[in-house]
């Protein structure tokens, strides 16, 4: 009898994988990002199996709801020739299976073998409360905060740069565009902003 | 049947290894080839959450997270390259990428 945690982590897996392999294999760019999103979804319900309920929601929010959509956008955005960038695929494709296959077997014997055993570590540098007693994201935060503080802020810092990045290279002055100029607006001066004129009478300027 | 690591090991080379096979095979579209560098980042973080739950050690929880952080940093500077390159060249085939001969 398969156990409940058993059939849904088969269920989520096998999703995972044909959409993994979709995403490779699909014709179509944007069914590509559309597989995409089936496997993170399916990554984070592994996620959930596995007692990591923060990740598993993050892996959603930022995955499914940030990244896959600024791949759709810019697969949208852009107008690509999908016909001609699939055509030769398959010569590079036998390369491609050899190295998968060979890569495919070393990780599955180092797995799946008897050369580690979990029981042997001891020494957890972070023991895992009880998910009963603390919840998983309150335990995260709890070292996240404290501990790790310095990586927490980092990754901020890298995010920070990643966004500055990405608007520098993005962004596109056009010519001859009217925009505002506040220094100079908060620049004038009485003496520049107004002009006095004599007008003398029954005359116009 | 009692799932263990070696299921999510498995599982997680299987992504692995269809991300790589996915560089390979996608020569012509920097698109694939970003999307299988998102599949073999995912295929990492399975692993580490994987040996987290079973080890009992939050640290590949904390370690997952950032490596989150970086593939999305990642995807997203890829991208904006991307997208300046398409406008310059008008193709983003990996063939055509080959101005810098240096």
């Amino acid at each position: 009898m398969l156990g409940l945690q058993a059939f849904f982590f088969y269920i989520f897996a096998f999703i995972a994988v044909g959409g993994a392999l979709m995403v490779v294999f699909a014709r179509n760019p944007v069914h590509s990002v559309l597989f995409l999103i089936l496997t993170f979804v399916a990554a984070a319900g592994l996620f959930l199996l596995a007692g990591a309920e923060f990740l598993a929601l993050i892996l959603i929010v930022v995955y499914v709801g940030a990244v896959a959509i600024l791949f759709l956008f810019v697969v949208m955005m852009l107008d690509l020739d999908f016909g001609r960038m699939k055509h030769g695929a398959l010569k590079y494709a036998p390369f491609g299976l050899i190295i998968g296959l060979v890569l495919l077997a070393e990780l599955i014997i180092a797995g799946t073998g008897n050369f580690y055993q979990p029981e042997i570590v001891r020494s957890t540098a972070l023991p895992m409360p009880d998910l009963y007693e603390v919840s998983n994201i309150r335990a995260l935060g709890a070292v996240l905060y404290t501990r790790y503080i310095l990586f927490f802020q980092l990754a901020g810092l890298i995010l920070f740069v990643a966004m500055v990045g990405a608007i520098v290279l993005t962004l596109r002055h056009k010519e001859g565009l009217k925009r505002q100029s506040i220094s100079a607006q908060v620049g004038r001066t009485p003496a520049t902003a107004i002009e006095i004129r004599k007008v003398e009478s029954g005359r116009g300027l | 049947m009692e799932i263990g690591l070696g299921h999510y090991l498995t599982v997680a080379a299987i992504l692995f290894v269809t991300g790589v096979f996915g560089i390979f095979m996608n020569r012509k579209n920097i698109i694939t080839i970003l999307m299988s560098v998102e599949l073999i980042l995912l295929a990492v973080n399975i692993n580490m959450v994987a040996f987290s739950a079973f080890l009992g050690d939050l640290v590949g929880q904390v370690f997952a997270l950032f490596i989150l952080t970086v593939a999305a940093a990642e995807a997203a500077i890829g991208l904006a390259i991307l997208v300046v390159f398409f406008r310059n060249r008008g193709s983003i085939a990996v063939d055509d990428v080959n101005t810098m001969k240096g």
